[in-house]
């Protein structure tokens, strides 16, 4: 077995995220994962990825060992072309510059609406999570990419409370809401990769991760999936990847 | 167009009346509170303490700077060593400043699109506490739509259309907003009312006494917030002379009109940080987190006792962070303009 089948959940999650980018694209990433999964893709293959960060930057290039502590710190700044307001950089959603927003999620649905507002009934919470912050303004208006963790009770049929929506209830109820552009893209996890069907928008299981079985994905899943019909299985992530992705991050704040 | 001419007649007819008097001031109201204000080119430079006095329980604040950069810490700090009480308070993202609100009863409502201490800790305990009993409220807003509402307000408009939060329950249980057809297109969008605060806080890197304020780096809302605001006090690291500001008047990004108190407080968005100057006292932060999560209640007395009430002056605050903490924060802030 070589050395690189050893590696987190985290490391797999942004491996594979990272590799859903492409060349050229313009990115609105946030905290954490997508970041560093950013980054990454940038050191690795994407030079000309441009990264936008909710702060108010345009064109980061985050230093190794200086990862920031929110997208409104500092060092997201480093090496940047541009530097503007917040709601300026958000605007650039609205117009349409954006050609992936990338996020973790805390809870997500079949539809891929994710919840980080609300544990429980809104009006008495069980839990009051921290809110949406961009999210929602970046899942409205472009193309999303989600990386998070795979777990029964945050993989739920329908989500508490909608923060940042998906396809809404399906079929044409997000146009139909008035957010006529974007979608969920993608979501990664260290158990699969997901898209969403074109008509009903569930999700559907692209591929698997190495090692992976379908029974296992269902198993951790809160409602019933789809299965593409040709369903792959992901390469590992290569030891380049691994070595890469821990250079940047070295005191594994975020990759542990 | 039904749907639309329907809302525009509604927004029309209750200008300045019920539901949107409440929330949106009147524009009369803002002109009127505009014109007393004493906008000569004037000397402004006062103490934190009487800085406070600017504040009236129960007014509505905008705070500038963003999650852990460039709070107004400082004066944040006096104002709940000076008691205020029942604040509302607004920022894009609120962090620990929103705890120390929340935990010391200066406020007792928060308007953000994310409320926690930071995003390396997790869910703040003390957020929750006030919130899941009910003992203050947390109205959240999608970011956009804050910048919308703070734009708004300083362009001098009732409210702003934007296209994202429609279809989600951020916006569901959100009763200040509306949905519009546009008279143009027939689109959906969304319109999210001004935000004009009593009074704004907002800390510099530079201004002069006058109140020209120079940003370094991230800008966040605050321009928007100082257009917007009623009153606004500046806290600054430092105050230069206006020659200087004259030198480079593109860096200027707050013009001294808008401006009616200056403070110098080096330091002054400890233990967060401020563009170029320092980065956050992590090791404090990290301790306070502990801290406060561990007990929100006692836990947070406990630390308002010792560096909110206890120290005698923001300089012995300052002392209590350390001098180690203090030197590194300095060395990282400034290492941003490395090549």
């Amino acid at each position: 077995m070589s050395k690189s089948s050893s590696y987190t959940s985290a490391e797999i999650l942004a491996v594979l995220s990272a590799r859903q980018l492409k060349e050229g694209q313009v990115v609105f990433a946030g905290i954490g994962i997508p970041l560093l999964a950013a980054t990454l893709a940038q050191r690795l293959r994407c030079p000309g990825l441009t990264i936008l960060f909710e702060g108010g930057v345009i064109g980061a290039f985050v230093e190794p060992g200086k990862l920031p502590p929110s997208t409104n710190d500092q060092r997201c700044t480093k090496r940047a072309n541009m530097v503007l307001g917040s709601a300026d950089v958000l605007l650039l959603l609205q117009r349409g510059y954006v050609d992936v927003g990338f996020m973790g999620g805390a809870q997500i649905d079949q539809y891929g609406n994710l919840n980080s507002s609300f544990i429980g009934d809104w009006r008495k919470p069980k839990t009051r999570l921290p809110g949406t912050g961009g999210g929602n303004d970046i899942s409205s208006l472009t193309d999303m990419i989600v990386a998070m963790k795979h777990e029964k009770r945050r993989f739920v049929e329908k989500v508490d409370f909608i923060t940042s929506p998906g396809f809404i209830r399906g079929r044409n109820s997000r146009a139909e809401s008035g957010l006529t552009h974007g979608g969920m893209f993608r979501v990664i996890t260290e158990l699969a990769v997901f898209s969403f069907d074109d008509e009903e928008r569930r999700m559907k299981v692209l591929a698997l991760n190495p090692g992976v079985t379908r029974e296992q994905v269902q198993d951790n899943t809160g409602f019933e999936l789809i299965f593409d019909n040709n369903v792959g299985v992901t390469e590992p992530p290569s030891e380049h990847e691994l070595a890469t992705l821990r250079s940047l991050d070295p005191a594994r704040q975020f990759i542990a | 167009m039904r749907r639309c001419r329907h809302v525009a007649c509604r927004l029309t007819f209750r200008a300045g009346v019920s539901v949107t008097a409440d929330l949106v001031q009147p524009y009369r109201t803002l002109r009127d509170n505009l014109k007393r204000r004493d906008r000569s080119l004037r000397e402004k430079v006062v103490s934190l303490e009487d800085a406070a006095s600017f504040v009236n329980d129960g007014a509505s604040i905008g705070i500038g700077g963003s999650t852990l950069s460039r709070t107004p810490m400082a004066m944040i700090w006096q104002l709940i060593r000076a008691g205020k009480k029942n604040l509302s308070c607004s920022r894009c993202i609120i962090s620990t400043d929103g705890d120390l609100l929340f935990g010391s009863g200066a406020a007792n409502h928060i308007v953000s699109s994310w409320f926690s201490q930071g995003i390396l800790w997790g869910l703040s305990k003390v957020m929750r506490h006030y919130v899941e009993k009910d003992l203050a409220r947390y109205d959240e807003w999608s970011h956009m739509a804050m910048g919308m509402r703070f734009r708004a307000g300083g362009m001098g408009l009732p409210f702003l259309p934007m296209r994202s939060m429609l279809g989600s329950d951020v916006a569901r249980i959100r009763p200040e907003v509306k949905e519009f057809d546009c008279p143009f297109t027939g689109e959906r969008l969304l319109l999210v009312p001004a935000l004009n605060p009593d009074v704004a806080l907002i800390h510099v890197q530079r201004c002069d006494a006058y109140g020209n304020a120079q940003i370094d780096g991230l800008q966040f809302m605050d321009i928007d917030l100082a257009l917007a605001a009623n009153r606004v006090i500046l806290t600054t690291e430092r105050i230069v002379s206006n020659d200087q500001i004259r030198r480079a008047p593109d860096h200027t990004k707050i013009p001294f009109f808008c401006v009616d108190a200056v403070v110098e407080v080096p330091f002054g968005a400890m233990p967060h940080e401020c563009y170029g100057t320092y980065e956050p006292a992590m090791d404090h932060l990290d301790a306070y987190v502990a801290q406060v999560n561990g007990d929100p209640v006692q836990g947070m007395r406990d630390y308002l006792d010792k560096y909110v009430y206890g120290p005698k002056s923001w300089a012995e605050f300052l002392s209590l962070i350390g001098v180690e903490a203090l030197v590194t924060a300095r060395r990282q802030g400034e290492s941003i303009f490395d090549v």
